[in-house]
């Protein structure tokens, strides 16, 4: 039974993340069609709603073609990478409290394991042999360049990720996500406790998704598509599902660590309780992950790209130095304040 | 066999074979990938173990910082040929066989002499981040200092020879 009420929620929310990735496509690109006066893709079904439909299929029935010199194996392997760890990532985040079925409780996070910070952070590591594996394996110098500039970035940024994540663990006190986001409760939320810590997770999660501003690895005018140039069909369409998963899992990972997760504020406080309140708290995580995806959009259409090396120093001068003094501001307040 | 036993035979299995992998590819990316695969299997037995925190760890720093690190390098280098890397100092092989056959002799001592680890259960919380923190920061803390500035050490040590004019 508890087998099979794990598998009904794991394809439950793979479903959900698979589906709300493609709209979150669609949703890019009619943002900036607003930010850029113009209409956006609005022709397939009621305001194009079907369009990611349209896409799907294109990618499917496109051919697959791989550079002659091109190593085939790792090829294949390089987008399967990327989309299984962008996917396998969401699976220790809590997305509501508990909810009871049929006289069962059930927790709504896949899995309840108690080192889930550090799953994640393993899980966001791993996330650069994709990009790396698919520069190398292409055989081709824009490729192998936008692949090299993928390493470089994402090691110098997980540090700076993980360090500012240290402050949070000190407050909650544990790795648990499902207790970080209990401790979150009222107004309590990290964001208030950690502002900076907060600044530098999410300038981090930007950096580690490859999003504008800090997309080099994939600069357009510079080297053509990065490390997906010599990708088409259905693997690159992997790699276009991998970028956009890898979005929500940020933002979603950015709302449990200091957005308070799927906490309501005085929830209690309006009567509310049992499955009804399950319901809402779910709908309160749902709707703070779309907000701050929206915020990675507009972010992308208005910040201009960052050049290299100021992405290195700016990795390495300023949030590094800063996620430590926020670590050491926080041990000192915990033991001062207690 | 029960699941255990399977589940511990199957992953050294694939460790000692990716590790052979390892040393005999002459391709260097393709090393470093079954380097990959081994250290993946080796978080699994310390899954296996009950070590949850030091398996992640394993993940985390070996597969996920220093295996990039090291993709990274071997990418940058480019290395085309890879059989123009040929070994050029022939004393050096040498002394590595020798080096190599005194370790094997010391393992295969220490295995004929009969391995018995502690047996029984572990205690509960056992390899808990919790259990891990109180014996590095209490029982072995100024172990743990004295390593963590020697690792500094070596730090500062490595931006001074890689910087020409030390500011």
């Amino acid at each position: 039974m508890e087998t099979l009420i794990d598998i009904v929620k794991i394809v439950t929310v793979m479903g959900i993340l698979l589906g709300v990735v493609a709209y979150v496509v669609l949703l890019e690109r009619r943002v900036a069609a607003a930010i850029q006066n113009r209409i956006g893709p609005n022709r397939v079904g009621w305001q194009g709603l079907l369009q990611p439909l349209a896409d799907v299929v294109k990618l499917v029935m496109k051919e697959d073609i791989v550079p002659r010199n091109a190593h085939r194996f790792l090829h294949d392997l390089a987008p399967i990478i990327s989309i299984s760890i962008a996917m396998t990532t969401f699976a220790v985040i809590p997305f509501g409290d508990s909810i009871t079925l049929f006289g069962r409780t059930i927790k709504l996070q896949i899995a309840d394991i108690n080192i889930g910070v550090l799953y994640i952070l393993a899980m966001t590591s791993l996330g650069v042999y994709g990009v790396t594996l698919s520069g190398w394996s292409s055989n081709s110098k824009y490729s192998l360049l936008g692949g090299l500039r993928s390493s470089a970035q994402m090691l110098s940024y997980e540090i700076s990720m993980g360090l500012a994540v240290i402050g949070v663990i000190m407050i909650a006190g544990s790795l648990r996500l499902d207790r970080i986001v209990e401790m979150q409760s009222g107004w309590m939320w990290n964001i208030v406790l950690q502002p900076i810590g907060f600044i530098t997770f999410t300038v981090a999660a930007f950096a580690e998704t490859n999003r504008h501003p800090f997309d080099l690895p994939e600069a357009e005018p510079e080297l053509v598509g990065g490390y997906h140039t010599e990708y088409s069909g259905l693997k690159f369409g992997l790699f276009f599902l991998a970028e956009y998963s890898n979005m929500v899992v940020a933002s979603a990972l950015i709302t449990t660590l200091f957005l308070g997760g799927w906490q309501i504020p005085y929830a209690a406080e309006m009567g509310l309780s049992g499955n009804l309140l399950s319901v809402l708290q779910v709908g309160a995580f749902c709707a703070k992950v779309l907000l701050l995806v929206l915020f990675f959009i507009i972010v992308r259409w208005t910040i201009p790209r960052f050049r290299y090396d100021q992405l290195m120093s700016l990795g390495w001068k300023v949030m590094l130095p800063l996620a430590i003094l926020n670590i050491l501001a926080t041990g000192l307040a915990i033991l001062l304040i207690g | 066999m029960d699941f255990e036993r399977i589940f511990f035979f199957a992953t050294a299995g694939v460790a000692v074979v990716s590790g052979i992998l390892t040393i005999t590819r002459r391709n260097p990316v393709q090393s470093v990938l079954f380097l990959i695969v081994n250290f993946f299997c080796i978080a699994l037995l310390y899954l296996g173990l009950h070590a949850q925190f030091l398996a992640i760890i394993q993940i985390l720093v070996y597969a996920g910082a220093i295996m990039v690190l090291f993709l990274f390098v071997i990418m940058l280098l480019n290395l085309g040929d890879e059989n123009t890397l040929e070994e050029k100092s022939g004393y050096r092989k040498y002394i590595a066989v020798v080096l190599a056959a005194v370790v094997l002799v010391q393992i295969l001592t220490v295995v004929a002499g009969g391995v018995t680890g502690p047996t029984g259960t572990a205690a509960a919380g056992f390899g808990t981040v919790e259990a891990l923190g109180e014996t590095l920061f209490r029982e072995y803390l100024l172990q743990f200092e004295a390593t963590s500035v020697l690792l500094l050490a070596a730090l500062v040590g490595v931006i001074v020879i890689a910087k020409k004019k030390v500011i």
